[in-house]
């Protein structure tokens, strides 16, 4: 190692090497689903769930593990809107954007989110509570506008004031 | 207080049911079944908690019912919304005796709105507990697999193809043609690398358009319906693996899911010996990630295979070269859903509903813009009008309804002056518009058409798999299009620009995404030009 790091541009995903914790989170995803047929999306999910991200320099231990290329693998991580590629606040709020959330003021409700956050899509509020995500369709389209914090916790006829009462109480 | 049910009454303990479908979640339904349970104890009522999926009437969730004897036989009586606070004094007014009260509906089957629908996919969603093998049964599930068990394949595959069954996650391909296809398919050599399975049985899942939650509930609510028509489907093709694959966004339907699979197996109705059959079938829940597009079968069947999920040319169909390059049925939910019910009664029972070509019944889902939404399972032929006004009940906003969107992202804009139209796959290709899903969104006439249309070519970038050319670039130059004409920028030639563009994109795509996608756009300018001005 030398006294500088390289440049952004010159850096390898090998450089920024996996803390302990993360090493023990993509082995143990490995061990379960590495022989399955079509294993890269279910040790993608695994290691999403178990970090809550997927980190770049995992990809070159998955990679090898499947026998495939590291590009392939990185393809398939920026491929689908669910994986994450920077760690996430500690809460994730998906706002749906999609037609019947937009019937219902999801429109007006997107515009508070951003503004009262201060964050755009994909952004994590400076105090590091919340990650809004745009997501397109939670199957609540009889209720909306919905959105889904963290797992499972889904909501549905959110104003933009039930909106300020859940984020006081996720940073409460 | 806890109060043991055998020393607080004589009589049996009074059974409750409350839904556990994401929507009533997210309406209330958790605070509401647990006030329900503290209420009780803390007055000594034993009580049976049964947690079901939705009866589908959205704007009475969270449902109540309440199981009591009229005249020799249980009948279920019902209240809502019930609100976690409506609890106690729900229990004042004698919610054991089915006492009066204002949010007192009565039979759920007595409701207009829910005695006048064709409940066949349906039957059990909202009445049973979803993941009892046992209940299941009871309520005649798994009599069209014995059926199945009995028959010759080719026989089974007849019956579906005589229901008139099409496919109902959009694109309405007659079921038993593509049944046919894979039951007559060579089966090729094991390789000595990969997967082993001849054949495979695919459930897609991917229920990405808005405006639809059908499947969801569907999964949710009577998740064994999905796998036993699944296993019917393997059975009658000599398919041993099956995957379901279910979009992330569906967290609530894969819990409901993997346990339906895992008390199958259990109870001997999936696995190496189906009910001593001799038959094996394994099933698996598979995630996907997020993405629009692999609710396209063959990128579906890239993304279960553990690739991007960019589409395939076809042919070859998947039906001959499916996943892992075997011979695969990909059918949605609703389509697999369907198939006991035909096993069971037979193929003339589910084709003597509906018109014309669209046999059966369809489960509508109305959404948006509207005081009475949630699913209504009807024959083919109820008018969008009835669906918007006698179900839906009009706008939930009570504004004038002025738009309407079927069929997911991907379908046209409606006026009101094409709301008589029957649901009916043909009727609605006559307007240049698409039933899908049968997803029905409502716009008051609050909406901005121009919007719309924008949204639809946003959308479009946003989800296309990157393969095709008209639909990846075509539709953020459609972006670059509509930003011009309500900048005002040289109007007429947009115009044309726009017109062009679209032919462009509906003839030169791969797939619907980008052949679709010009749908709601050029109907968006067709009947609503006022709002691109």
């Amino acid at each position: 190692m030398g006294d500088t790091p390289p440049p952004p541009q010159d850096r390898s995903p090998y450089d920024d090497d996996l803390t302990l914790v993360q090493r023990a989170a993509v082995d143990a995803v490995l061990a379960v689903h590495r022989g399955r047929p079509g294993a890269l999306l279910p040790i993608l999910h695994g290691i999403q769930d178990a970090l809550g991200w997927v980190p770049p320099s995992a990809l070159p231990t998955v990679a090898r593990a499947l026998e495939l290329g590291r590009a392939e693998v990185h393809g398939v991580v920026s491929f689908y809107h669910h994986f994450r590629t920077a760690p996430p606040g500690r809460h994730v709020v998906r706002l749906c954007r999609a037609e019947a959330c937009q019937a219902l003021g999801a429109r007006a409700l997107e515009a508070h989110a951003r503004r009262t956050l201060g964050v755009d899509w994909h952004g994590t509020t400076a105090d590091g509570a919340i990650t809004l995500e745009p997501v397109y369709c939670l199957g609540n389209c009889g209720c909306g506008p919905s959105l889904l914090v963290d797992e499972d916790e889904l909501h549905a006829r959110v104003t933009p004031a039930a909106f300020d009462a859940l984020v006081a109480g996720m940073r409460g | 207080m806890s109060v043991p049910a055998s020393l607080s009454t004589a009589t049996p303990p009074l059974r409750v049911y409350v839904s556990r479908d994401a929507s009533s979640l997210a309406l209330g339904a958790e605070a509401t079944a647990r006030a329900i349970d503290t209420v009780a104890r803390g007055r000594g009522i034993a009580i049976e908690l049964v947690r079901t999926g939705s009866r589908g009437l959205l704007w009475l969730e969270p449902l109540v019912e309440v199981e009591v004897a009229a005249g020799g036989t249980a009948t279920r009586v019902g209240y809502g919304p019930v609100a976690a606070a409506d609890v106690a004094g729900l229990f004042d007014a004698g919610l054991a005796r089915a006492a009066a009260h204002p949010l007192r509906v009565g039979a759920i089957e007595s409701l207009d709105w829910f005695a006048r629908q064709d409940r066949l996919c349906f039957a059990r969603v909202g009445t049973t507990d979803p993941l009892s093998v046992a209940d299941y049964v009871a309520h005649g599930g798994y009599r069209g697999l014995r059926n199945a068990l009995a028959m010759a394949p080719a026989d089974i595959v007849q019956a579906v193809t005589d229901s008139g069954l099409r496919g109902r996650g959009g694109a309405a391909f007659p079921t038993g043609i593509k049944w046919k296809t894979v039951l007559d398919a060579a089966v090729p050599q094991p390789s000595a690398r990969g997967p082993q399975a001849a054949k495979y049985i695919v459930c897609n899942a991917d229920e990405g358009d808005s405006g639809t939650f059908s499947d969801r509930m569907l999964m949710e609510g009577d998740p064994l319906g999905l796998v036993e028509g699944m296993t019917i489907a393997a059975v009658a093709v000599g398919a041993t693996q099956g995957y379901i694959y279910l979009r992330s966004e569906y967290p609530h339907a894969r819990r409901a899911l993997e346990a339906a699979i895992a008390n199958a197996h259990a109870a001997g109705w999936l696995g190496a010996d189906i009910r001593g059959s001799g038959r094996r079938f394994d099933l698996e829940v598979r995630l996907g990630a997020g993405a629009y597009i692999c609710g396209e079968e063959t990128s579906l069947l890239e993304s279960l295979e553990g690739r991007r999920g960019q589409v395939r040319f076809k042919p070859p169909l998947p039906a001959i070269k499916g996943l892992f390059g075997r011979p695969t049925i990909v059918n949605n939910v609703i389509t697999f859903a369907s198939v006991p019910l035909i096993l069971e009664r037979g193929a003339a029972y589910y084709r003597d509903y509906g018109i014309g070509r669209s046999r059966g019944t369809l489960p509508i889902q109305l959404a948006g813009n509207l005081k009475r939404t949630g699913l209504v399972e009807k024959a083919f032929g109820v008018t969008l009008r009835e669906l918007l006004y006698d179900y839906g009940g009009g706008s939930y906003s009570g504004r004038p309804i002025r738009a309407v969107q079927v069929g997911g992202p991907l379908g046209a804009y409606l006026p009101e002056s094409q709301f008589d139209t029957p649901l009916d796959y043909e009727a609605f290709a006559a307007i240049g518009a698409m039933l899908g899903h049968g997803g029905i969104v409502a716009f008051d006439d609050r909406v901005d058409m121009f919007e719309q249309a924008r949204y639809a070519m946003e959308f479009c970038a946003a989800e296309s798999c990157g393969k095709c050319t008209p639909c990846r670039i075509g539709s953020t130059r459609g972006i670059e299009v509509l930003d011009r004409l309500r900048a005002g920028v040289d109007r007429a030639a947009q115009f044309t620009l726009l017109e062009d563009l679209c032919e462009t994109m509906r003839h030169g795509s791969l797939c619907a995404l980008g052949g679709l996608t010009p749908d709601p756009v050029a109907s968006a300018l067709k009947h609503f030009r006022e709002d691109f001005g």
